[in-house]
């Protein structure tokens, strides 16, 4: 069936692991300035660990595929095309949230002004993320409004895994940890379609 | 003592009483379930997307709906069951993102549900009950003794279809 001499996840080159991992690391001290200044707190971070990795690990790596967490979800237009999400436990989420909004949350649920402080805080983190991107790449990107949604991380993780099913049974998962007084722990998962994982490569002069 | 057997994404497996079969964190992939009502052989396919003729990366059967669902029947008929007496429940293809671009990816879920009742149709599986659409993930759970498909998703009741 594989005819096509087309570069899957598993062929593209360690340089491109590494482009990708180095934009991940930037992209990452960018979102923790932003989150640092938000919050109006310190802000540390770790050292981005950019994995690839099976469907089936992915749930796992999040705590089990039955772990409650946020997604916020961003489609990405402009010179490359694909989606972008920033994932992350509930509570870590939660957390996140009472630190920008300046007091507890009540009950189980978000409230709307906390999705919405949610939905803001993954724009930030993405956004940041993006910008390095499109920095140095030297590429147009244009991400959409955030969508946000809670709900187990198997079903969460079915949506870039499906992004990624088309071309590959792997998907890439940028996992950063900021450290506060709370351990705030998110991944970034980036889909460029095809066509777009080729004009980063030429961009980057590959 | 009775075993749960898991299907992860894009993977299936058959199943005997006593044992169950389950697969957690179905979003917009659908979980189906078949059964041969006489002899209780069942088994689960969770497929991810709906036709394997569509991508190039089409090397694993249990992603795709149209190929998924003849793998598992062929791995139920190999454990005994027979074709005309099989009968399928199914559930997921949820919409989890509310997005309304015009990304291939809007309507996923929908999708692989029409893709899931086609590929049933052709095959002469008629489907008893399906748990599908809206936008929240799923956990299901199939015993092939009585038939029954456990839908649990967060901050619902438990389901039996």
């Amino acid at each position: 069936m594989a005819d096509k001499p087309d570069l899957t996840i598993e062929e593209m080159s360690d340089k491109y692991f590494d482009v990708l991992k180095e934009i991940g690391n930037i992209g990452a001290g960018n979102a923790t300035t932003a989150l640092s200044t938000m919050l109006g707190t310190r802000v540390d971070m770790m050292v981005p660990k950019v994995r690839l990795m099976e469907f089936k690990e992915v749930g796992t790596t999040l705590g089990g595929e039955e772990q409650l967490v946020a997604g916020i979800y961003l489609v990405v237009d402009g010179d490359i095309h694909g989606s972008i999400m920033f994932i992350q436990k509930k509570e870590s989420a939660r957390a996140m949230v009472q630190k920008l909004m300046g007091m507890p949350s009540e009950g189980e649920d978000f409230s709307e002004m906390e999705l919405s402080a949610l939905k803001e805080i993954g724009n930030v983190i993405t956004g940041a993320y993006l910008n390095s991107l499109a920095t140095l790449t030297n590429l147009t990107i244009y991400p959409s409004v955030p969508y946000v949604c809670i709900d187990m991380a198997g079903a969460i993780l079915s949506v870039p895994a499906i992004e990624f099913g088309a071309i590959s049974d792997k998907m890439l998962l940028i996992q950063t940890d900021f450290a506060d007084d709370v351990e705030l722990s998110g991944y970034f998962i980036l889909v460029p379609d095809e066509e777009s994982d080729a004009k980063i490569l030429h961009a980057l002069g590959f | 003592m009775p075993e749960t057997i898991k299907v992860g994404i894009a993977d299936l497996n058959v199943c005997t009483p006593p044992n169950l079969i389950t697969t957690i964190g179905l979003g917009s992939c659908v979980g189906i379930a078949i059964r041969d009502k006489q002899n209780k052989i069942g088994g689960l396919v969770h497929v991810m997307l709906p036709s394997s003729k569509e991508v190039k990366s089409n090397g694993n059967p249990a992603k795709f709906a149209d190929t998924g669902i003849p793998e598992l029947v062929r791995r139920l008929e190999k454990m005994g069951a027979i074709r005309s007496r099989m009968v399928a429940k199914i559930a997921g293809g949820a919409t989890m993102f509310a997005f309304n671009s015009k990304s291939e990816l809007s309507g996923i879920g929908d999708r692989n549900v029409a893709a899931t009742k086609q590929t049933l149709k052709e095959m002469n599986i008629p489907i008893l009950a399906e748990d599908t659409g809206a936008n929240y993930g799923r956990t299901v759970t199939f015993d092939p003794e009585t038939g029954d498909y456990e839908v649990k998703a967060v901050g619902k009741p438990l389901k039996v279809i």
